[in-house]
């Protein structure tokens, strides 16, 4: 039997509705994504609940549609972000040598750069679509996670229990995925939770600044562009992504801490 | 003295070959362009004749390595290249904005760096009880929703609704200190939440970090009071992860300016840097680029610096 | 009555905060009193987790974290400190009672002169003036034996050695006059040799300056140098109190009587013989990247099914040479041969017979396994890996292995965190033991451990030494261990053979001065033997 704590349950319940409104986002919606269905900034109602934006399309189904888009970019972002981190920071921790030095080195480097300062000057080259925006968001914060997992790696190879597999004979897969691997995945999980939240407050910063997801897409922070000139009106159709944006984070930070604290009572994960 | 004195030339040394790897990656974004400048300026409907002629007229015709090393030279020389756009030099562009953006900068880290230690004490002094857990749930909520948000929900709640400051940033030079603070007093602000949340809880880690130490019991041991505890054993321990502290957060300030100067219309350089990468204005990109490199390299390097000049054991060799 | 501290039925409780748990209050310790007259030391003595260094510290009505005294009384000098308010315990502490830590490392603060740290408490209470208090200090370097008494106190902690640390601490604590001092196992994170010096100079302390003491430690032989009544203590609560003699030369209790006795094992030495399963030869060894060698031309033998035991204190270079015998630190010169084959100098020329039938068993128990592997994935792993056993066979054979460790059944599905650190070492003997080898390197296996656990692994590891005709490489600093289970005897002393031979020969005069030194160092069970060592020692400890 396992008791998952109330701030757990409310994280987990915040963040699968957020999921599932992202994944079924056409059929939840009301309207079309970008059908235009009334005046230019309609109060909230009951045909249109969060009223409409600056070009009379519904806010709701715009905020719907803008968490398909956030949610995605920001989950594949997160994935190609551990894929590359992680087999980097193992590598370098068990290969060590040169093979770590010059890894280490040019992340350093990459690091010496603020990220939203390098992902503009690469955005001002690339052309800016999806794949694009994901594989730089990725590939920046893929520094993050290599800092990561290499130190939670090398802790653990300086372990006498990996000293021993290696004076057993073991192979590199047996002390990469039976030694290191079981006990680095839960520090690694709670930091991609870190790293989703990450993901989504740059999706939405880059796509604010316009070098992001492109009109006539939705996306939470496109939605603040679209709408800011109405906020020196007192019209607050600007303010529903900081709302959306920060419970998802709150949420999405409740489930990494649960899960962090239930993996690391060391039972090996069983209750 | 003299190993701290080699210590701090390594880090400093060490600084400027990053930046000039900085320089060098940067550079290399020109080249990975689909096209070249030539293309962007004139289009898909170019003439060749009238490409190569602007190639010619730019320098896009000489190898890469000369391009890069003419425009480094330029660097050191204060020349930092034309705008494509309006075919100023940018370097003029750029000196008026760099000091509006510092201005914006300096008083924030003026309101926010006190502000931060003062919190994170008190979150330490109140550790676990009411004042701990209110600072610790506010701050939380500032970290998880982005600065260009904050900005707005600010300008809307203080600008709009309430009216007490002014939604626009301009400050001009005719206007005297107070003025221009004022005028610019919703973008400080913002700022200060956003580096405030992540300076507070570093500080209040690295306080704890250090009042959990054996010498803080022997202090208490010796029927110490509370406050010369902290005053004279716990302050200078904590003041180097303090100082690293602080010096993290204002690198972390140069990127925050960015998107608030975009917000508020504030006519400085990360606007600047922004507005050029939308017109896909590759000078200015990178010459703005390796200006807010170096800032940010440069605090880090000061605040390795301030770490080992604050080191008891590296400021007295065994 | 004189009493400088009166506890009266203690009871402490402390809260702890299981990760996703409920917190929950624990009784620490219960129904424990003691009383100390002035110019007496009281030894505190107890295994890991007794509660010893909490009872001490209840003297000052301290809890560490959230420990906290819920019940009893606490009279220091008649009156009840724990009634007495905040103000009245700031006046209390570092002026009537002081304290001496573990680690004086990293009991003083590292940002400050040793000086100012000496004489803070003085003039926090405003017991003399600066000058007074500074000169105090410096005549109680002179006192502890201190190297430049006049200077020592301008340096920094981490600019003076830990032995001279902790006998600067002692000089801290005696600085304000106080009428008690507790000690909380001062010289536990010495080494042996260092050990003596420091407990010398502590002795000679008390003597002179007529203050009462609580000395607390888990070696009963070095508080019978230093106490006059002596407090056993167990799961918190005591088990035997009285004085020094009738706790060492008439115990009551079995507990007692079996730390008394700890050091009792007798090994009769086995005939030397010229059949050896390991020999290293001319060993020259020294870590990537350091510049002198912490290896120097070491030669030694281990005799098939026998026990070489290889002494020294930190630094010697011991476990180094442990490393070079499995391959993990490649010699830079010399040979290894073992079974009568060449061994290859680099881990990755071994055969896997070589690797199965050289196992090694390591001091921290807790680092050696992984945490994320039951006990039967721990020691099943070698049976799978070197014979290739799956399923029902291997599970047999791992219980037919914990048998013989003496754990019996119910491990199998354990994880290390739910083991003691007792059980934790045997596990790690059954995995060596699962590989069927032929020789075992022992580093440090008891120094982790308390007494009466280390003696059980002691007599384990001779009962299968009998069984199986196994030979084991047996490093510790502990000179105990070494009579207990050594055949042969190698001393080292800075990466050097100092002395070696059959153990008769090695533990027999006459002496090098080294070896004098470090036999004489060993605390022995009976009262006077500190004096009469100081008395007869040739050489000063190694480690000043």
């Amino acid at each position: 039997m396992i008791r998952i704590p109330l701030a757990a349950v409310i994280g987990l319940f915040l963040t699968s509705t957020y999921f599932l409104v992202a994944i079924f986002a056409p059929y939840i919606a009301p309207y079309g994504m970008a059908e235009i269905v009334g005046d230019v900034w309609e109060p909230m109602s009951i045909e249109h609940w969060l009223g409409t934006d600056n070009i009379g399309r519904d806010l709701l189904t715009r905020m719907i549609y803008g968490a398909r888009t956030t949610i995605a970019v920001a989950t594949f972002a997160t994935l190609v972000s551990f894929v590359i981190g992680s087999v980097l920071g193992f590598t370098a921790a068990v290969f060590g040598g040169w093979v770590d030095q010059a890894l280490s080195r040019f992340v350093d480097l990459i690091m010496s750069i603020p990220s939203l300062i390098f992902a503009l000057v690469v955005l001002s080259v690339m052309p800016v679509t999806l794949p694009v925006l994901i594989l730089v968001m990725g590939l920046l914060d893929s520094t993050r996670v290599y800092r990561l997992s290499r130190a939670v790696a090398v802790d653990i190879y300086v372990m006498d229990y990996v000293e021993a597999a290696k004076l057993r004979g073991e192979g590199r897969g047996w002390i990469i995925f039976r030694e290191l691997l079981p006990n680095a995945l839960s520090p690694l999980v709670a930091e991609m939770g870190l790293r989703f939240i990450f993901m989504v407050l740059t999706i939405s910063t880059l796509s604010f600044l316009g070098l992001g997801v492109q009109p006539p897409n939705a996306e939470w922070g496109l939605i603040v562009k679209e709408n800011k000139d109405g906020i020196v009106y007192g019209i607050g159709a600007a303010l529903w992504p900081a709302l959306s944006i920060a419970t998802l984070a709150i949420s999405v930070n409740l489930v990494a801490d649960w899960v962090l604290t239930r993996t690391t009572s060391l039972k090996g994960g069983r209750e | 003295m003299s190993s701290v004195l080699t210590l701090i030339a390594q880090r400093v040394a060490l600084g400027i070959v990053l930046l000039f790897f900085v320089s060098l990656l940067i550079f290399l974004g020109t080249l990975a362009l689909p096209g070249d400048v030539a293309q962007t300026i004139l289009g898909q409907s170019a003439t060749p004749e009238s490409l190569a002629n602007l190639r010619a007229s730019l320098g896009l015709d000489q190898p890469p390595l000369t391009r890069y090393l003419n425009w480094l030279a330029g660097i050191f020389q204060g020349d930092l290249g034309n705008a494509l756009t309006n075919g100023r030099p940018i370097a003029e562009s750029i000196g008026k904005r760099l000091g509006n953006t510092m201005f914006l900068a300096f008083w924030t880290a003026v309101i926010a760096v006190p502000l931060s230690i003062l919190l994170g004490l008190l979150s330490v002094r109140y550790r676990n009880r009411w004042p701990d857990k209110l600072i610790s749930s506010v701050t939380l909520t500032s970290i998880s929703v982005p600065e260009f948000l904050l900005a707005y929900v600010m300008i809307f709640v203080f600008g709009v609704k309430l009216g007490w400051f002014p939604t626009i940033s301009l400050p001009n030079d005719s206007m005297s200190l107070g003025q221009k603070l004022y005028s610019i007093s919703l973008p400080i602000l913002v700022l200060v939440m956003v580096i405030l949340a992540h300076m507070m809880r570093m500080t209040r880690a690295a306080i704890l970090n250090v009042m959990e130490s054996a010498y803080i019991e022997t202090a208490e041991l010796k029927g110490i009071k509370q406050f010369t505890i902290i005053a004279s054993h716990a302050m200078p321990n904590a003041l180097s992860p303090i100082i690293n502290v602080v010096m993290l957060n204002l690198a972390y300030l140069v990127v925050g300016v960015v998107v608030v100067e975009v917000v508020f219309t504030y006519p400085g350089l990360g606007s600047y840097l922004v507005d050029h990468v939308a017109k896909r204005d590759l000078p200015v990109v990178q010459a703005v680029g390796i200006i807010f490199a170096a800032i940010y390299i440069g605090l880090n390097i000061l605040a390795d610096v301030l770490s080992i000049l604050t080191n008891p054991r590296l400021r007295h060799p065994k | 009555m004189s009493h400088i501290v009166d506890i009266r039925d203690l009871r402490i409780e402390a809260t702890v905060r299981p990760p996703g748990e409920k917190s929950k209050q624990i009784t620490i310790v219960d129904g424990v009193s003691y009383q100390i007259e002035s110019g007496k030391v009281l030894g505190l003595i107890g295994e890991s987790g007794a509660g010893k260094s909490t009872i001490g510290l209840a003297a000052m009505a301290y809890g560490r974290g959230s420990v906290e005294i819920t019940g009893g009384e606490v009279l220091v000098k008649g009156t009840n400190i724990l009634e007495g308010g905040v103000a009245a315990l700031h006046e209390l502490r570092g002026q009537t009672i002081t304290y001496v830590a573990q680690s004086a490392a990293a009991a003083f603060n590292p940002a400050k002169q040793l000086m100012t740290q000496v004489t803070e408490a003085a003039l926090a209470h405003g017991l003399m003036s600066k000058a007074e208090a500074e000169a105090r200090a410096v005549s109680l370097f002179k006192q502890l034996g201190l190297p430049n008494p006049e200077t020592i106190g301008s340096r920094y902690p981490h600019q003076v050695s830990g032995g001279q640390l902790q006998r600067v601490m002692t000089a801290m604590a005696l600085c304000p006059k106080p009428e008690l001092i507790i000690f909380d196992e001062p010289t536990t994170a010495l080494d042996v040799t260092t050990q003596i010096d420091v407990l010398a100079a502590i002795k000679r302390a008390i003597r002179d300056t007529g203050v009462a003491a609580i000395y607390i430690t888990h070696d009963l032989a070095v508080v019978a140098q230093i106490s006059d009544d002596i407090m056993v203590l167990r799961h918190g609560k005591t088990v035997e109190y009285g004085t020094t003699d009738a706790i060492i030369n008439h115990p009551k209790e079995d507990y007692t009587t079996a730390l008394v006795n700890v050091r009792s094992i007798e090994h009769a030495e086995a005939e030397p013989t010229p059949e050896f399963l390991l020999q290293a030869q001319n060993i020259t060894a020294r870590y990537q990247g350091a510049e002198f060698d912490v290896l120097r031309d070491v030669s030694v033998e281990v005799a098939r099914g026998q026990t070489l035991a290889i002494v020294g204190e930190s630094g010697s270079g011991k476990s180094t040479l442990a490393r070079v015998i499995t391959g993990l630190l490649p010699a830079a010169q010399g040979a290894l041969s073992f079974d009568g084959r060449t061994l290859s100098r680099d881990l990755a020329g071994r055969s896997r017979e070589d690797l199965r039938e050289l196992q090694m068993i390591y001091q921290m128990a807790d680092v050696a396994m992984n945490p994320r592997q039951t006990v039967g994935t721990i020691i099943g792993r070698p049976l799978a890996f070197y014979f290739g056993l799956k399923g029902e066979e291997k599970r047999r054979r791992v219980q037919e292995l914990l048998d013989l460790i003496e754990m019996g059944s119910g491990f199998m599905d354990r994880y290390p965190a739910e083991l003691s650190g007792g059980q934790k070492q045997r596990v790690c003997i059954a995995r060596a033991l699962a590989a069927d080898p032929k020789l075992i390197i022992c580093d440090e296996v008891t120094s982790a451990l308390d007494p009466l656990v280390a003696h059980g692994i002691l007599k384990l590891l001779l009962k299968l030494q009998a069984e199986k005709g196994l030979a084991y490489l047996f490093i510790t600093h502990d000179l105990a261990a070494v009579t207990a289970i050594a055949d042969s005897i190698a001393v080292m002393y800075q990466g050097k053979l100092q002395r070696y031979g059959p153990k008769s020969q090695v533990l027999s005069p006459p002496f090098d001065d080294y070896t004098d030194l470090l036999l004489s160092s060993v605390p022995q069970m009976r009262l006077g033997w500190l004096e009469d060592v100081i008395e007869t020692r040739k050489m000063e400890s190694a480690g000043n």
